[in-house]
């Protein structure tokens, strides 16, 4: 049979033929999917692309910073005036509720000195802001403007004013991908505030639900109770709100109830973040009320990603001062 | 004759980096999950309409960095792309031949070969999404090819 070259390429200087030309890279996507993903030995590489990357991804940021700058300083007056008056009246009831907050606090510090054990509140914080880029949709992850030079490091927390967010799941030299509680692939360890029963809390690829599934039918949680972290695996400050139960549905044939909650951070809202660093809390003697279900059917960030608190990075003061 | 190689070089190199921001440029949520992979159309439709000058390398190093840009597995996306690039290679003398929905089919077959590879590495590397949105890309990459092709030949045109 006779075939016509498919090849139109000139005869002179076209290099060498397409097929050794499609094996030589095909081996060589798949020995760099190999060595990203067994192996981890291309973060020197990720770094260096990332470089290249990031004056593109400022560019596609900017117009729409720009856009919300300007849409800021035109906004008018009345509505300016408004906002004020609900933050004085907002400013005025966080002023009372200090108040019984500064005595409490001080009773804590006593406490916890008593119990020798150091107070797990964040010990600084920056702020970074979302990068207006989008990464693949069915993933939650999102860039943030902060990486190493700012000090980041894997698997720090990422915190907003009303709860957890995520954490740092890749850094760059000056751009860092953090992934939100809500991405089906993390897995983040909690407490009932009410009852103390501790779960584990795992994202649903939803950013308005999260999913329990290893609460068994007997234990007491209830719609309506706030989730804190607990703190374990290091990776996140114990005692800071994570999520609030929407659903609990219990059957008699079931081991475990169907228990969902809704995140308290705005995950699929937030264009502002913090990154915190926090002393580890010292172990404490776990009570025995519910061992969180070995989770082996998935690959869980929270626990395994062990959280270099001690480095504490002696960068430039953190302007979120914490 | 080499000035004219020259402008279609640039012309090529420009079209695919256009669409590389396209990748990730923000949108609403519904078209960000039907979000056409231009960069990809663009490689196509340069191998169809120059083939001595689009060839395999500029493909895979398209697709390596849009690994890095959306923070991929490295090297995922740059075997679609190479996979892609090869098999326009080979049917090119028969895809121009075709006439434009036709084409637009060739398209939606090397789309979904593309989208094919990609969800298979994802399963392989643990990141399986299985829903059927997913495939939409596939489907508004092949819609699009007329308006690309439009698009290209209107350029190409001007730039001699």
């Amino acid at each position: 049979m006779v075939e016509l070259s498919h090849d139109s390429r000139p005869i002179i200087g076209r290099g060498p033929p397409l097929g050794a030309t499609f094996l030589a890279l095909a081996t060589a996507s798949i020995a760099l999917m190999v060595a990203d993903v067994r192996y981890g030995q291309l973060e020197q590489v990720r770094g260096w692309l990332n470089s290249a990357a990031y004056p593109l991804q400022v560019a596609i940021d900017l117009p729409f910073r720009a856009w919300g700058w300007i849409t800021g300083s035109f906004a008018d007056r009345g509505e300016l005036q408004k906002e004020n008056l609900a933050l004085t009246a907002r400013l005025r009831t966080a002023d009372l509720q200090l108040q019984k907050f500064a005595v409490l606090q001080d009773e804590n510090r006593r406490l916890r000195e008593m119990r020798g054990s150091s107070a797990g509140v964040a010990k600084r914080a920056i702020v970074a802001s979302i990068l207006n880029v989008d990464l693949d949709p069915f993933r939650h992850r999102v860039l943030l403007d902060r990486g190493s030079v700012d000090g980041v490091f894997k698997g720090q927390a990422v915190l907003d004013a009303q709860g957890i967010f995520g954490q740092v799941w890749r850094v760059n030299a000056r751009t860092s991908e953090a992934i939100l509680i809500s991405d089906a692939e993390h897995a983040i360890p909690v407490q009932s505030n009410r009852s103390g029963v501790r779960t584990i809390a795992v994202g649903t690829g939803d950013p308005n639900r999260l999913s329990l599934p290893f609460v068994t039918g007997e234990s007491d949680i209830r719609k309506g109770d706030l989730l804190l972290s607990t703190g374990m695996g290091g990776v996140f400050p114990p005692g800071y709100p994570v999520a609030r139960v929407t659903k609990v549905e219990r059957s008699a044939k079931a081991t475990f109830a169907i228990v969902e909650a809704g995140p308290t951070a705005a995950l699929d809202r937030d264009r502002e973040v913090m990154l915190v660093w926090f002393d580890a809390p010292a172990p404490v003697e776990a009570p025995a009320q519910e061992t969180p279900a070995p989770t082996t059917s998935t690959p869980e960030p929270a626990a395994t990603i062990p959280a270099p608190a001690t480095a504490t990075p002696e960068t430039a003061p953190a302007p979120g001062g914490g | 004759m080499r000035r004219g190689m020259f402008g279609r070089r640039i012309l090529y190199w420009f079209g695919v980096a256009l669409g590389l921001v396209l990748a990730i440029v923000p949108l609403p949520g519904w078209l960000d999950v039907m979000r056409p992979d231009f960069a990809l159309l663009a490689v196509i439709y340069w191998i169809l309409t120059s083939p001595r000058i689009a060839g395999l390398g500029y493909a895979w190093l398209a697709g390596l960095f849009l690994d890095v840009l959306r923070g991929m597995v490295l090297g995922q996306h740059a075997l679609g792309f190479l996979v892609v690039a090869f098999l326009t290679h080979r049917l090119q003398l028969r895809m121009r031949m075709f006439p434009i929905p036709h084409q637009a089919a060739a398209v939606l077959l090397l789309l979904g070969l593309y989208h094919f590879i990609i969800f298979w590495t994802d399963g392989l590397t643990g990141h399986g999404y299985t829903g059927w949105n997913r495939w939409l890309p596939v489907l508004s990459g092949a819609l699009l090819w007329p308006l690309i092709v439009a698009a290209g030949d209107t350029l190409v045109r001007r730039s001699r």
